[in-house]
């Protein structure tokens, strides 16, 4: 729908929000942002938000927020075409940035889960795998969470309108348990916490409700798995375990991708034998 | 998006807005007769069913959670409740009261969303929130008020407000405090204030003529107004156990869809039926809270005995059910946080053991039905999922029928609003749909 695209407020950045394969949960985030909401609406235009507004302003836009991963021909094409009308692009949660919890068809045969789902799997028209944004345009910023903490989302869109660095952490999941002063699991409990491997920015928050982190937010930077898949093979974790834990909210993530693989052929030789479906395909 | 072609009107609206999720509808009159209706969801596939398969039975609270961000506490509590069914355990009552006061939570959060920023701006011919925020801010920031509360609620028990960390399959990972759950009378109490103005507001809108014959479907209520447990009531009369009714729903893949469209088999006509905040309230009214039920009355909507039901079978009028719900999610709230007792163990242990289990709750927008088969390990073999949209997406396409009809005499720009109203009338989540609700954009 056409809106006066020369209206008064003209010089003010022009805001896109897109959707692809996700939850919509990140773009929930945006609208979470309870006391700020009305605020943000102040200083932009919401240009192109449709689970909020009938708007379409159109482009060009000053910034795009993408939501979801990448997982049918359409989206695709979508994808390109928002990055050429958006001067900055930035890719919004798990989906967006890792492919999602739907990667996980990304190590299935094709063609075997639609067939598990529907009747008909001709009638849709899909990808085999689910990636994230930048495997087909470039992004310029990254922001992870499954999904992304609202707080961080609103120092992102700060940080954009005054063309600054948004202030993100790199580190894990572990500093923020110590600055809450949690008592390390991993240690204590012999529980198996994704936390020394996976980014920080949640709050480690399943730390402080008594169980492991399940790295919803993907791996830090330099993350070193390996070295925490022998800590938890010594407590007794099976390979079933592992290839779960790392295959997950984040599977596409390289590092979290490639030790889900170390473990996936042993669990599915000796512990998932005859079941269907997920099992893979080796 | 509108054609005149003689006597040809078609309506192709593409990207529904201010729906969660992609979707778009096409009506077309002929001779002023609804030849074809169909609400298409493009919201692409994403398969939870099949990667399901193999993963461990303690896992469907945190990966089901992702099918939806504005109800995901419907996803984890029907699927833990199958989950404990599989298992042939039942939750401590203190789990129970926590889970429901968490419920409340995504019930306010979710209600709260859809009356103020995606249904209300309708009800004043704006296009979103923003606009009608320039027309009367005072009543959107008590909007975003009362979400604010729900979504506290969901961080204080659940641990994070999108995607909580603290459901587990028997209970809870930990028990939230006495302290930190009598934190949240407080703002309770504001939001139900803020609720019983939402009535009056709502009750204050014009609303289209428009009165439906609906089969109703809905969770009755065990002495309470139904959330997380409950036998389901299919109509007036007949009521079902959970794993009764998901015998009883059939799903089947339209090729002009990407939807799988659900139907009962046995019921009248063909089979449709409608879940939601009207089936709840008509089916429930008189288990509402005395508060709900008051404003019930005082927005036309009867309900002040315990004997009669309450009907509205105009579902432009649903605006107005959201709000006595939220009232009513307040008044529960609040009682489940006055009589709260921090479940101790915070879960019961659940042994794995082979069997099925079917779990039904109500999502905000209707019911949400999961059923795992389990292996002795626990591994899952087979997985199923029922969101409320996909059964209610017959019902909405009939409704866009007789909106249409109804609407015959006004212009395209009004009666193409209005069909888009008529679909936002069922909150549909549209995201929730997609892992079965699919795209289905026919090609050649």
């Amino acid at each position: 729908m056409d809106m006066d695209r020369t209206s008064t407020e003209g010089a003010r950045p022009r805001v896109a929000i897109w959707k692809l394969a996700s939850c919509d949960g990140c773009q929930l985030s945006l609208l979470d942002l309870e006391d700020e909401l009305l605020t943000l609406a102040d200083v932009v235009d919401l240009a192109h938000f449709t689970e909020m507004s009938r708007t379409d302003l159109g482009g060009p836009y000053d910034l795009s927020f993408i939501e979801g991963s990448v997982t049918t021909p359409r989206d695709e094409v979508l994808v390109g075409e928002v990055r050429q009308i958006s001067r900055r692009l930035i890719a919004i949660g798990a989906c967006a940035v890792a492919g999602g919890i739907q990667s996980l068809r990304n190590y299935a045969p094709p063609g075997e889960y639609s067939s598990a789902v529907y009747a008909h799997p001709e009638y849709l028209s899909y990808l085999d795998t689910s990636m994230p944004v930048s495997a087909y345009v470039k992004v310029d910023l990254e922001l992870h969470g499954c999904p992304v903490d609202r707080y961080q989302l609103m120092e992102v869109i700060s940080a954009e309108l005054v063309s600054r660095k948004p202030v993100l952490p790199a580190f894990s999941v572990c500093q923020e348990c110590k600055a809450r002063g949690t008592v390390c699991l991993l240690v204590s409990k012999k529980e198996q916490c994704l936390g020394p491997v996976t980014r920080a920015g949640c709050g480690a928050i399943c730390p402080a409700s008594g169980r492991g982190c399940y790295g919803c937010f993907g791996p830090q930077e330099a993350a070193n798995p390996s070295s925490l898949s022998m800590r938890f093979i010594a407590d007794g974790a099976s390979s079933l375990r592992l290839w779960h834990l790392f295959h997950t909210f984040n599977s596409a993530a390289p590092p979290f991708s490639k030790e889900g693989l170390r473990y996936r052929d042993s669990a599915s030789s000796h512990e998932v034998e005859g079941v269907g479906g997920a099992s893979c395909d080796s | 998006m509108t054609h005149n072609h003689h006597e040809e009107r078609v309506f192709s609206i593409d990207g529904l807005a201010r729906v969660e999720g992609e979707g778009s509808l096409h009506l077309r009159l002929r001779n002023d007769h609804v030849e074809q209706v169909s609400l298409e969801i493009f919201e692409p596939p994403r398969f939870f069913e099949a990667f399901l398969r193999g993963r461990d039975f303690t896992e469907v609270p945190d990966i089901t959670a992702r099918i939806c961000g504005i109800c995901p506490v419907a996803y984890q509590l029907s699927s833990t409740a199958a989950m404990e069914s599989a298992c042939g355990v039942e939750v401590s009552q203190q789990v129970a009261a926590a889970r429901r006061l968490l419920y409340c939570g995504e019930w306010l959060q979710s209600h709260a969303l859809h009356v103020y920023l995606l249904h209300a701006p309708d009800f004043f011919g704006v296009d979103d929130a923003v606009q009608l925020a320039r027309l009367d801010r005072e009543a959107v920031e008590r909007g975003l008020r009362i979400k604010r509360t729900g979504n506290l609620i969901m961080e204080t028990i659940g641990g994070r407000a999108v995607h909580p960390v603290n459901v587990a399959v028997g209970g809870f990972h930990r028990s939230p405090t006495r302290s930190e759950v009598i934190s949240l009378a407080e703002p309770l109490r504001r939001a139900l204030d803020d609720a019983l103005d939402t009535v009056d507001w709502v009750s204050s809108f014009d609303f289209p003529e428009l009165e439906r014959e609906y089969l109703f479907v809905a969770l009755r209520g065990n002495g309470s107004y139904p959330m997380e447990s409950g036998n389901v009531a299919l109509g007036e009369g007949l009521q079902v156990t959970a794993r009764d009714f998901e015998a009883l729903v059939i799903e089947e893949q339209v090729e002009y869809s990407t939807a799988l469209h659900a139907r009962l088999k046995g019921a009248a006509g063909d089979g449709s039926y409608l879940t939601g905040p009207l089936a709840r309230f008509a089916l429930n009214a008189d288990l509402l809270t005395p508060l709900a039920r008051q404003a019930a009355h005082s927005a036309g909507m009867g309900a002040t005995t315990a004997e009669a039901l309450s009907r509205c079978n105009n579902p432009f009028r649903s605006i107005i059910v959201r709000a006595i719900e939220m009232v009513f999610a307040c008044e529960e709230g609040l009682r489940l946080v006055e009589s709260y007792e921090p479940p101790d163990p915070p879960a019961v242990t659940v042994e794995p053991r082979a069997g099925t289990g079917v779990g039904i709750t109500e999502a905000p927008r209707g019911l949400l039905l999961h059923r795992y088969d389990i292996d002795e390990r626990g591994i899952i073999q087979m997985a199923r999922i029922v969101p409320p949209t996909s059964q209610n997406q017959s019902t909405i396409e009939s409704d866009l029928v007789a909106v249409a009809q109804e609407g015959i005499q006004l212009s395209d720009e009004e009666l193409g609003w209005r069909l888009e109203q008529a679909v936002r009338n069922h909150d549909p989540c549209i995201s929730c749909s997609a892992h079965f609700l699919n795209v289905t954009l026919e090609r050649g």
